[in-house]
């Protein structure tokens, strides 16, 4: 059977392949406790490290503290995908980062008034 | 491959930590625009596959049916002091993935539902996924040009949300407009951490 001018991809499929051949196929990081608000920074990011280009980008661009979801936007790649690379570089000791607070561990009036302090101050 | 030598100092510490408030309602009612004019930075957008276990699922086939699909998101940021980030992330407004996205819920401080009167019902949905969540929100009303004015209560009860859920007026396209909305929710997240004075009273008991 002849199929002419049918392509099973299209362009469209670019950006869906290329996140996950970044992450070497992996979709889950080895660390579960990033969300897209962790805060994450580059542990020395003046210095030259021997790794992939992506894994170079972030670390160049976390020399002051980024949220996951900043990370990702900058990239242009999906959550899931950054959170597999962060947790590369977690694990190498190359960035550290911090969860964002949970209700249970913060007295909340404190933190909301921060917030309300803030904002006002916009 | 990474390669580190052990006795790498580290030189960062990180005392900063995020938090974050989110902004729904219907497509098109201004989200993003609010985002974007209180945001420090540009919006940004960022994107998660959100995976939806099909009903009916065949557990002697041992295979997920699952129907997979990008739900993108736009955000901004505002620096709330050196140690406190706050980040707004505006839901997409004609995706009911969303509804699906767990993380985006989860610890939230609040959220905002942006209403058009034009279109009330376009906020419905929500309304009701903050609802369920237990996530305090309070309704902002979104004013386009030649939009019937209505007081901000008939809109509540038009909503049929709890009394004690502010429903402010807003033009989301000024920045001052939009800072007050903000502050109308933090006041109103505060008030809710505060203990009851009015239980309190009734409570008391009586000479």
């Amino acid at each position: 059977m002849k199929v002419e001018n049918e392509f099973w991809f299209d362009e469209d499929a670019g950006p869906l392949v290329r996140p996950y051949a970044v992450a070497r196929g992996r979709t889950r990081p080895t660390r579960h406790d990033l969300e897209m608000t962790t805060l994450v920074v580059a542990v020395r990011a003046d210095r030259h490290v021997n790794v992939d280009a992506e894994y170079a980008h972030i670390i160049r661009m976390s020399r002051r503290p980024l949220s996951i979801a900043e990370v990702s936007a900058t990239l242009n790649l999906p959550l899931a995908v950054v959170k597999v690379l962060l947790s590369d570089l977690i694990d190498w000791g190359l960035i550290i980062f911090r969860s964002p607070p949970r209700t249970s561990d913060v007295p909340r009036t404190e933190l909301l008034q921060a917030v309300l302090d803030g904002i006002r101050k916009l | 491959m990474a390669f580190v030598s052990s006795d790498t100092p580290v030189t960062q510490t990180l005392s900063a930590r995020a938090v974050k408030i989110l902004v729904a309602g219907g497509f098109g009612v201004g989200k993003t625009t609010m985002v974007g004019s209180v945001s420090e930075i540009r919006p940004l957008r960022t994107e998660e596959m959100i995976s939806e276990l099909s009903s009916g699922v065949d557990d002697m086939s041992g295979i997920e049916d699952k129907t997979t699909t990008t739900v993108a998101l736009d955000f901004g940021r505002i620096t709330i002091n050196p140690d406190l980030i706050l980040y707004l992330f505006g839901t997409p407004g004609q995706d009911r993935f969303w509804f699906m996205w767990d993380e985006l819920a989860y610890e939230a401080l609040g959220a905002v539902v942006l209403a058009d009167t034009r279109r009330l019902e376009s906020c419905f949905a929500a309304v009701d996924f903050f609802e369920r969540r237990k996530i305090p929100f309070i309704v902002a009303v979104n004013c386009f040009d030649n939009t019937p004015v209505y007081e901000s209560h008939e809109v509540g009860e038009a909503l049929g949300i709890d009394k004690e859920i502010p429903t402010v007026m807003c033009d989301v396209r000024r920045r001052d407009s939009s800072k007050e909305v903000l502050i109308k929710l933090l006041e109103h997240l505060i008030s809710l951490t505060m203990p009851a004075t009015v239980s309190a009273k009734e409570s008391s008991p009586i000479q």
